[in-house]
């Protein structure tokens, strides 16, 4: 199982490769006073999924939604508070030290913002380096060869090698990033906002490398954003999420054609298109989102939802399979 | 009478590098009851433009223009002290980070009647009243309440309504909003839009809109002016701009959104856009420009008709063909 992971770059596609269920993240947050009871705010209340090498699941919601605790939890930097999470068939969980070793080389991350993501202090070819440094047992010689390789993969030049973060701009620096993340020669690629910091011209740039890459490696990416229109294009399967729960998920041909969710809805809705002929009647939503310290009841949704009726503000409504997606409303009767 | 006239602006500042050239002969014209939005990707002055004619430049800025007017008024030999009568008051502006363009340590309510205040002389209770009308029109619910409470304990969403009333105090007859919504969740970024353009109808006011998002200006803007490198390189209406862009800037812009694509792979604009050591000679584009030729290379490019968007370009498109363009010429005849 060991040297498999990271041994062979082109992987059969089509492999699950990671399995969520029934995720859940609680944090403990500061008491208000000294004799208060702390709360506890539940950033992921329940997330689902299984994701295949060579595929993209893109993870879509407003802040709050809990798409970054996801991030933390896959990349294991923290743990679940309940719920499975499978990486290539071995339980997080479960897993003995040197396997989340090994797990720990095959999901990698790349930031939100390539300005503070990179070390100021390190020279390019250091920040390649210094995971093959810490996992494996590469020569000098060996590391140095691997990082110039990398360069030219994600189309920067080999003399960049020498120089420091501030001397990119942001769509070179995050390629850097990438560069960095692919060094152990990962399955998973977590993307978390990769180009929402970037312009139009340099995200389009960015876009088609991590398209490129994932052919090449086969790799399975996470892809996490609020961009509709940039996870139209990239994505396979899309995964829409409130306050913490996923609210519907399917191909996304599905989600972006014929979006069940009410909350879906909205959210492509209110998602500006680049066409002046087109400018369409928005739903518009009402009011703010929740805080996630204390979510409404049933339907976390019922709030702000238009069709809310009965049922809602009493029972949380399931993801059930309506068509090629799976959806949580009570509203939803197709 | 134009509300806002502006004429061959340029804003350069002092740097341990010498002098950079952030905004560079810029021509702006604002009407009353009108939306123009300024589109341009990071580094392309569209802030800095809108900071000069707000006269909010640090003293590193050393601000020239043709002709600077507002409402009649000479913006250019005007006094700080006069201009700071009318900007706040006729003139005002919205920033990109609502969470940090209003002052932690007082009330949101102590903010907007301070405004009240200083331009009108409003006294407490006439202010107050005011101030509760102003948060009622900009969608906050319980605005009495909301008006003792501190920047901290709002939303972004909450934080950018109360930044509109605070603009909005005074009536103003030009508004401009600077990213009013790139740092907001999509659900309130549309409600604030609608906010603003909602706003824009009832009263009446020119409303520029500045931002990097092809989507908003789209839905939101009349005219539009495209810049690139400090440079204005476009100036079209809304929909002839996203049917025939003129520049090569903006058609290759208008290509790299994903939602115009039509392949997996987004046909990019090479490179970045120049800094102050790599700007080249003639054309500011031509690096990056896939119908460059030497001309362009040498020559800096005059603006073209106004019916081709005063395009700065020596071969503006044509429904994507480049006019005059030596290669495209031999095709044709």
């Amino acid at each position: 199982m060991s040297e498999a992971l990271i041994a062979e770059p082109k992987q059969a596609a089509g492999e699950v490769v990671l399995e969520a269920r029934d995720l859940e993240r609680h944090y403990e947050i500061g008491r208000s006073g000294l004799f208060a009871q702390a709360a506890t705010v539940k950033a992921l209340r329940g997330a689902s999924f299984s994701l295949r090498a060579g595929e993209t699941l893109a993870v879509v919601g407003e802040s709050g939604c809990g798409k970054s605790t996801l991030a933390r939890l896959v990349t294991m930097i923290e743990e679940p508070t309940a719920g499975s999470l499978k990486i290539d068939g071995i339980d997080v969980a479960t897993a003995t030290a040197a396997e989340r070793r090994q797990l720990r080389r095959a999901v990698q991350i790349v930031f939100q913002d390539p300005y503070g993501s990179l070390n100021p202090r390190q020279k390019v070819g250091t920040m390649l380096e210094e995971p093959l440094k810490i996992n494996t047992s590469d020569d000098a010689a060996t590391r140095r060869r691997k990082a110039m390789e990398m360069l030219e993969r994600v189309g920067l030049r080999r003399e960049h090698y020498e120089r420091y973060p501030h001397m990119f701009s942001g769509g070179q620096r995050q390629r850097i990033a990438i560069a960095r993340a692919l060094m152990l020669r990962p399955r998973i690629l977590v993307l978390d906002e990769p180009v929402s910091a970037l312009d139009v011209s340099i995200q389009a740039q960015v876009l088609n490398i991590l398209a490129k890459l994932q052919e090449e490696f086969g790799l399975a990416y996470l892809f996490i954003s609020h961009d509709l229109s940039v996870v139209k294009h990239v994505a396979d399967q899309v995964m829409v999420m409130y306050l913490g729960r996923p609210v519907e998920e399917g191909p996304r041909e599905e989600i972006f054609e014929n979006p069940r969710h009410p909350y879906t809805r909205a959210l492509l809705s209110a998602t500006p298109v680049a066409d002046p002929n087109r400018r369409r009647e928005r739903i518009q939503l009402k009011g703010e989102l929740p805080s996630p310290i204390s979510p409404p009841s049933g339907c976390s949704f019922h709030p702000r939802c238009p069709l809310c009726f009965e049922p809602c503000p009493v029972d949380r409504p399931e993801l059930l399979p309506h068509g090629r997606a799976r959806v949580a409303c009570h509203a939803v009767t197709d | 009478m134009s509300l806002l006239d502006i004429r061959n602006l340029t804003v350069e500042f002092r740097t341990a590098q010498g002098p950079f050239r952030a905004v560079d002969g810029v021509d702006l014209v604002v009407d009353q009851g009108e939306i123009l939005s300024i589109v341009g990707e990071s580094g392309s002055g569209k802030s800095v433009a809108m900071l000069a004619t707000m006269g909010l430049l640090p003293w590193t800025a050393t601000v020239t223009a043709d002709r600077m007017a507002f409402d009649g008024h000479d913006l250019l030999t005007m006094s700080r002290r006069e201009r700071r009568r009318i900007v706040g008051r006729d003139m005002a502006m919205i920033f990109q980070e609502p969470m940090t363009s209003l002052n932690p340590c007082f009330t949101v309510g102590f903010q907007i009647k301070e405004t009240l205040r200083y331009h009108l002389g409003l006294d407490r209770k006439a202010a107050h009243e005011r101030a509760v009308e102003l948060m009622r029109q900009v969608g906050i619910p319980e605005p009495e309440r909301r008006l003792s409470a501190f920047p901290h304990q709002m939303s972004g969403g909450m934080s950018q309504r109360c930044m509109i009333a605070m603009a909005l105090a005074c009536k103003p007859k030009l508004l401009i909003a600077d990213e009013p919504t790139t740092a907001l969740d999509v659900t309130i970024q549309a409600q604030i839009l609608d906010l603003l353009v909602g706003l824009q109808r009832d009263s009446g006011m020119g409303l520029v809109l500045i931002t990097h998002d092809m989507g908003v200006v789209a839905e939101t803007a009349e005219r539009v002016v495209v810049q690139y490198a400090g440079q204005q390189v476009e100036q079209q209406d809304v929909k002839a701009l996203f049917e025939d862009p003129h520049h090569p800037y903006t058609a290759a812009l208008l290509a790299a959104l994903p939602e115009r694509a039509t392949s997996k792979e987004l046909p990019s604009i090479p490179g970045v856009v120049p800094g102050q050591g790599d700007r080249p000679t003639g054309c500011l584009f031509n690096p990056r420009c896939r119908f460059a030729t030497d001309h362009c290379r040498k020559v800096v490019p005059p603006h073209a008709s106004s019916e081709m968007g005063r395009a700065l370009c020596h071969y503006p498109l044509r429904h994507g063909v480049p006019t005059g363009h030596p290669a495209h010429m031999e095709a044709a005849s």
